[in-house]
């Protein structure tokens, strides 16, 4: 295996290890969500972002590590982010966690994964249509929040964890 | 705020912090050893797999295909960190004893019965729709709800929003009647 390999392989376990004792890989918890009575998989996330996007944002000022945006294609986040959103609900997983799941021997998730694959393999075959037509529509570029507000990240982050931190208060108040 | 759930999980709080600070190191590890940032994500690497797999029966039709010759099919960093989270969720289970072989969730039961084949095909189906819409809005909960989040990439939060707005709704119409 290359460098390149090993490296992949390596933050994998880790991800992977952090996100069953995490216990976000279960069915039962992202269906949870989305019926809005067990929030832990926001817990686990906006945890994960509030301390990622200071070391992110401290190795970017420092020159180290560069961004990498994905396009704001309009059509393409739009109907592609609900049609990503109308199929979580049904499978009960997302690309990620559909792996881990299996892992801890959730093994039905093995039906998520034959989906998904086929879906990509569906999407290569319709991409030559979608890129005439959904991805065709505006595309505003790899852009980010601080920059198009003309601020600088340092005042986005304070904010970001203040109500991060409300919303932690709230979902253990509610009890979800 | 405790450190263990019940079940001899972690909290979910220190978990994802411990999360952020593997995508940090993973930022830098990637920068230093392959010369290019790389960011966690999941999705891309379904498009390798279909790739690598349709290639074994229609060679000429995957190199001939645009999307796979635009991501590239083959076994990359990607492909390996999504091999690597079974590996880390069958270990991390190991050790708690929170391994269990499960062919349909609480959840589903409740709502759709015991059987395996309702579950296969609701999966299945879903798994298409999700993909196809993960290829086009280019990313997942990982590469855009976790990685673009943290650099407040504009995609990000329309990303997420679409996800989970969706989400909800459709969630709210498949599993919200109980079980007759």
């Amino acid at each position: 295996m290359t460098t390149e390999q090993w490296l992949g392989l390596v933050t994998g376990v880790l991800f992977g290890f952090l996100l069953q004792k995490g216990r976000v890989l279960r069915f039962d918890k992202q269906i949870g969500a989305m019926l809005l009575k067990d929030m832990t998989i926001f817990k686990f996330m906006l945890s994960s972002i509030l301390v990622g996007m200071v070391g992110i944002t401290l190795l970017r000022d420092a020159g180290i590590v560069t961004s990498g945006h994905k396009s704001m294609n309009l059509g393409a986040v739009l109907l592609g982010g609900g049609l990503f959103g109308a199929g979580w609900a049904v499978m009960g997983f997302c690309p990620g966690t559909s792996i881990g799941a299996v892992g801890e021997g959730r093994w039905h998730a093995v039906f998520a994964i034959a989906g998904m694959v086929a879906g990509a393999a569906l999407y290569a075959e319709l991409y030559p249509f979608f890129k005439t037509t959904v991805l065709a529509w505006k595309d505003y570029g790899k852009i980010g929040l601080p920059e198009t507000l003309g601020i600088s990240p340092w005042v986005v982050i304070p904010v970001f964890w203040a109500v991060t931190i409300l919303v932690f208060y709230w979902f253990e108040k509610k009890g979800v | 705020m405790k450190g263990k759930t019940g079940d001899g999980g972690w909290s979910p709080y220190l978990a994802g912090a411990l999360l952020g600070l593997l995508a940090i190191a993973s930022a830098y590890a990637t920068t230093q050893w392959l010369g290019k940032t790389s960011y966690l994500g999941a999705s891309t690497t379904f498009v390798r797999a279909a790739g690598l797999l349709e290639r074994t029966v229609a060679p000429d039709r995957v190199a001939a295909n645009e999307y796979f010759t635009r991501e590239k099919v083959r076994v990359d960093w990607q492909f390996m960190l999504v091999l690597g989270i079974f590996l880390g969720a069958l270990a991390a289970s190991a050790t708690d004893k929170s391994f269990k072989l499960e062919s349909v969730p609480p959840t589903w039961e409740k709502r759709f019965g015991p059987s395996v084949g309702k579950r296969a095909a609701g999966a299945f189906l879903g798994g298409i729709v999700a993909m196809v819409g993960a290829r086009m809005a280019d990313g997942c909960p990982s590469g855009h709800g976790l990685s673009g989040m943290m650099q407040f990439s504009v995609s990000a939060f329309v990303a997420l929003a679409m996800f989970f707005g969706v989400g909800v709704l459709v969630a709210a119409l498949v599993y919200g009647r109980r079980s007759p």
